[in-house]
């Protein structure tokens, strides 16, 4: 984004404005922050774009998607209705139950709060990208071993949560894993499976009490 | 005449769902990710009026955004218009029009641009306002309170007076809504060839069936795919006003149209669990048996009303729910009020009456000074479940840890409470399936059925390789679409007691077929593929029907609960739920499992959280959505043990309804046992709590 000519964009963005000012403003205002390049990168990023569609593009699970998106179209959006990638779900719309959760530079993210624009340049992984050739990862396989879903629809969600957590801590508590899907809701009542898939790739296996009890 | 098999390497065992790697990948396909080529957005107009008259609507600014498609009414003002009845829109959120466009942006830029003109009309939104004389009609031709129609066995008055203890509460429940992850929703394409429409349903029938009758379609034109579905709870049956809406502006359109109902929408206008106010009086003779009870009753159903909401979604309980009771008088009245319509809603009916009768069942216990599971197997009429107690307080430890209401030390107490539950289920007669066995020894097993999230797929598997000697994962179960052979919709527990007797018998039959056409004398297992080899170039297909003799009905279970309860801050905390549960033969124990633990997680929900709550002001409902209807999370979710008792004799029996009846009962009487007293109306939100306890004043009545 920083790129792009903010010409192209309108004459008016808060960068032309600055510039008329003359250095010294310039220079005034940059004194106040960490350095000028910040400062002019914090302009750019203000500049008015739209409202109709702009070309924007999306690194998506290591492909480069290009597409023409009205600004206030959402990554989910993006990702479910200009793209084929359906896995990430839209359950609210509104940051509240995440079955839309990706990654963005590995960290879980509702792409339903994230405008597709704003996602440019960064990493976004959805839960297409993560099985490679097929092969599960150890968090879907737990899932699929534990029973760790229903419906399947917040699945995506819970999963992009979970694999976030153990980027980043091979080895999370049962508390750690709780805060980790704060942030999910499942309808059906799959959390205890999602528990004991979870401690299962945490390495710390937890048996289903179920038992089964003949009618004598 | 089949049998199901002796000893099964599969059934009654842990099997993996079978569609688990397309749910974790993401490839799954739900209705809401269907994308036809050309498809575009569908949304609804919805009244933000809790009551009013229509005088004008144009369309003509609406249709001139860019990329909008089609806009037309919606079915029921459209039937209004035509019939020159008065277009009065009765709750906030009903369906006025529909706009179909090639964007999201777009069709939100003309719900805006839809212009209407209306008449403000007096409403009521609350039950107790909807009583009054005085109150506002919501329908203007009758009532808003159902005519009293009490029923009654014995002599009540009299046999009030032969008892030892009498006890007398008001227990009442919210209006719950389903919420499932996926919203309702169906992508619809209209040609002149006909309909297809992919439904997020409980039904694919009923969606075939209803869009047919609606739109005047033949029946044998239209088709209904449910690969996938996320989630329905009773409220996903038919096309739904927005299903025909979609289909109406698909044809508008000439494109096919993906209309999914927003979260708001959900609350509004897709059922909902109706409230109940129980008045309950109930009395024991010295032994303890029960002798006398009497239930007044009412609750509201939305504008689904006086009626009772049809389609098992009346606030009329059963009464006095799972026992017998020598003398009883009981009246329901059922009020109608400018809300969203209530539906059916998992175990329709059952949770309330659960919750009221066995807060009444404890109050009574600790009246008469008798352990609660005592009182149980006094007066509980089944030997199931009487054993279902035993075993359940047993592993729950309940006399050791059954201390007297209230008795507790310290700021945080400790409580713990049972409950039981009963339901029918049993499997539809008429499930139709089919078995195409290939000459390269692949299968497919076909059925009109869908999987809700239940393990349907998973099922169809287990049977079909218990009977073929092969693996669940060598089946191609094709299933949720209209053009397979009939099955019932799934509702009413009523799944597996149908597609069960039906694939064993389209698998036996499939089998013997294969045996006598090829010579092979026994061509399961390690025979399966020379056999099919043998078939040269056609494939075997095979029909088979549900057969009597195979399912039952009648699911019971008890459920144990603990809780710690906050005295300083109301706040309960579900420690542990002990869940014993019959359900005949058993299937899959793993999917079985799930479920049992999701009837479980939401009758927690019902018990603490969840509430619609409407503003009797505005008519409007003020929480609707996640921030303020509040769902379990997976840090409310308690340790969960599961005992499952196996009645292999009985046949297939349902699961999905039972394991949520009881939750809330248990847990609403384990908060009265750490209390010392009762807080009667569920969700026991810390409000309620800290009121019982004295600590804060009740709200007053709006």
């Amino acid at each position: 984004m920083k790129d792009t000519d903010p010409e192209v964009f309108g004459a008016h963005s808060r960068r032309t404005f600055l510039k008329s000012l003359g250095t010294a403003a310039v220079t005034a205002a940059a004194a106040q922050s960490q350095s000028v390049a910040a400062e002019l990168q914090k302009l750019n990023s203000e500049k008015v774009i739209g409202p109709n569609a702009v070309p924007v593009t999306l690194t998506v699970n290591g492909d480069k998607l290009k597409l023409m998106l009205e600004p206030r179209v959402t990554l989910l959006d993006a990702l479910r209705n200009y793209s084929s990638l359906t896995g990430a779900k839209e359950g609210c719309d509104r940051a509240t139950c995440g079955a839309c959760t990706v990654m963005i530079d590995d960290v879980p993210v509702y792409s339903c709060q994230k405008l597709a624009i704003e996602a440019q340049g960064h990493k976004i992984t959805t839960v297409e990208g993560l099985a490679k050739h097929g092969k599960l990862t150890k968090v879907q396989q737990a899932f699929v071993e534990k029973d760790a879903l229903m419906c399947g629809y917040c699945t995506p969600g819970f999963i992009m949560s979970l694999t976030a957590l153990f980027n980043r801590n091979a080895h999370p508590t049962a508390d750690e894993i709780k805060h980790a899907c704060a942030g999910n809701i499942c309808r059906c009542g799959t959390q205890p499976h999602i528990m004991q898939a979870a401690l299962q790739v945490a390495g710390n296996p937890i048996k289903s009490k179920t038992e089964l009890i003949n009618n004598a | 005449m089949p049998s199901w098999p002796a000893n099964p390497k599969y059934i009654s065992h842990e099997t993996r769902r079978i569609d688990a790697p397309a749910k974790v990948t993401g490839s799954a396909r739900y209705a809401s990710d269907a994308n036809p080529g050309g498809w575009l957005y569908g949304m609804i107009l919805r009244s933000k009026w809790p009551a009013a008259k229509i005088n004008s609507i144009s369309f003509e600014k609406a249709r001139q955004i860019p990329g909008i498609k089609a806009v037309v009414l919606a079915p029921a003002i459209e039937e209004r218009q035509k019939n020159s009845s008065d277009l009065t829109l009765r709750y906030y959120g009903e369906e006025i029009a529909g706009v179909a466009g090639s964007t999201k942006q777009a069709c939100l830029d003309a719900l805006k641009a839809i212009e209407i003109d209306v008449t403000e009309l007096p409403f009521v939104v609350l039950e107790d306002d909807a009583k009054a004389d005085d109150a506002p009609k919501v329908w203007a031709d009758q009532p808003n309170t159902s005519p009293a129609k009490p029923k009654e066995s014995g002599d009540v008055d009299k046999a009030f007076s032969d008892c030892a203890a009498v006890i007398e509460g008001f227990y009442t429940t919210s209006v719950q809504i389903h919420h499932p992850m996926e919203t309702h929703g169906n992508t619809v394409s209209w040609t002149p060839d006909g309909i297809t429409c992919w439904a997020s349903t409980q039904g694919i029938t009923s969606v075939h069936d209803g869009l047919a009758s609606a739109l005047k379609v033949d029946q044998s034109k239209v088709r209904v795919i449910t690969e996938y579905m996320g989630g329905g709870f009773g409220a996903k049956f038919g096309p739904g006003p927005h299903g025909i809406i979609a289909a109406k502006l698909s044809r508008e359109a000439n494109a096919p149209v993906r209309l999914m109902l927003t979260r708001f929408d959900q609350a509004l206008a897709a059922g909902n669990r109706p409230s109940t106010f129980q008045k309950i009086k109930m009395g024991a003779k010295e032994d303890g048996t029960l002798h006398a009870f009497q239930l007044e009753n009412y609750g509201t159903s939305g504008i689904g009303g006086t009626s009772g909401g049809g389609g098992g979604a009346g606030s009329d309980v059963p009464a006095p729910y799972i026992y017998k009771v020598p003398n009883t008088r009981v009246n329901h009245t059922a009020i109608t009020t400018n809300a969203g319509p209530a539906t059916a809603f998992r175990a329709p009916r059952n949770p309330p009456a659960s919750f009221a009768m066995e807060s009444a069942m404890d109050d009574l216990a600790v009246k008469m000074n008798i352990d609660p599971v005592e009182f149980r197997l006094k007066n509980d009429p089944s030997e199931i479940r009487q054993r279902e107690y035993k075993i359940g307080a047993e592993k729950f430890g309940w006399k050791a840890k059954y201390k007297k209401p209230g008795s507790s030390p310290g700021v945080v107490k400790t409580g713990i409470g049972c409950a039981g539950s009963t339901w029918g289920g049993g499997g539809n007669r008429r499930t139709r399936g089919e078995a195409q066995v290939n000459p390269d020894g692949t299968i497919e097993v076909r059925l009109g059925v869908q999987d809700l999230g239940t393990g349907t797929r998973t099922v169809i598997a287990v049977i079909a390789a218990e009977v073929l000697g092969l693996t669940p994962e060598q089946i191609t179960v094709r299933i949720g679409d209209t053009n397979l052979p009939f099955g019932p919709g799934s509702g009413g527990s009523t799944t597996c007691a149908s597609i069960s007797p039906t694939v064993l018998d389209t698998c036996t039959k499939a089998l013997q077929q294969l045996q006598t056409q090829t010579g092979v004398p026994d061509a399961r297992g390690e025979n399966w593929f020379k056999a099919c080899k043998k078939l040269g170039v056609t494939p075997l297909v095979v029909q088979g029907q549900w057969q009597e003799g195979l399912s039952s009905s009648g699911a019971g279970g008890v459920q144990f609960a603990e809780v710690d309860v906050d005295t300083e801050t109301g706040l309960v905390t579900v420690k542990k739920i002990v869940a014993v549960h019959d359900c005949g033969l058993m299937i899959d124990t793993l999917t079985l499992e799930s479920q049992i633990n999701g009837g479980i997680i939401m009758g927690m929900g019902y018990a603490l959280y969840e509430e619609r709550v409407m503003d009797d002001l505005s008519g409007v409902v003020l929480n609707p959505n996640f921030e303020t209807y509040k769902l379990s999370t997976i840090s409310d979710v308690p340790d969960i043990e599961v005992v499952l008792l196996n009645m292999p004799e009985r046949g297939v029996i349902g699961i999905g309804e039972p394991a949520t009846i009881p939750t809330a009962a248990a847990i609403a009487n384990a908060i009265a046992n750490a209390l010392g007293v009762r807080v009667s109306s569920i969700p026991i939100t810390p409000a309620k709590v800290l009121t019982a306890l004295g600590k804060v004043p009740a709200p007053a009545k709006a």
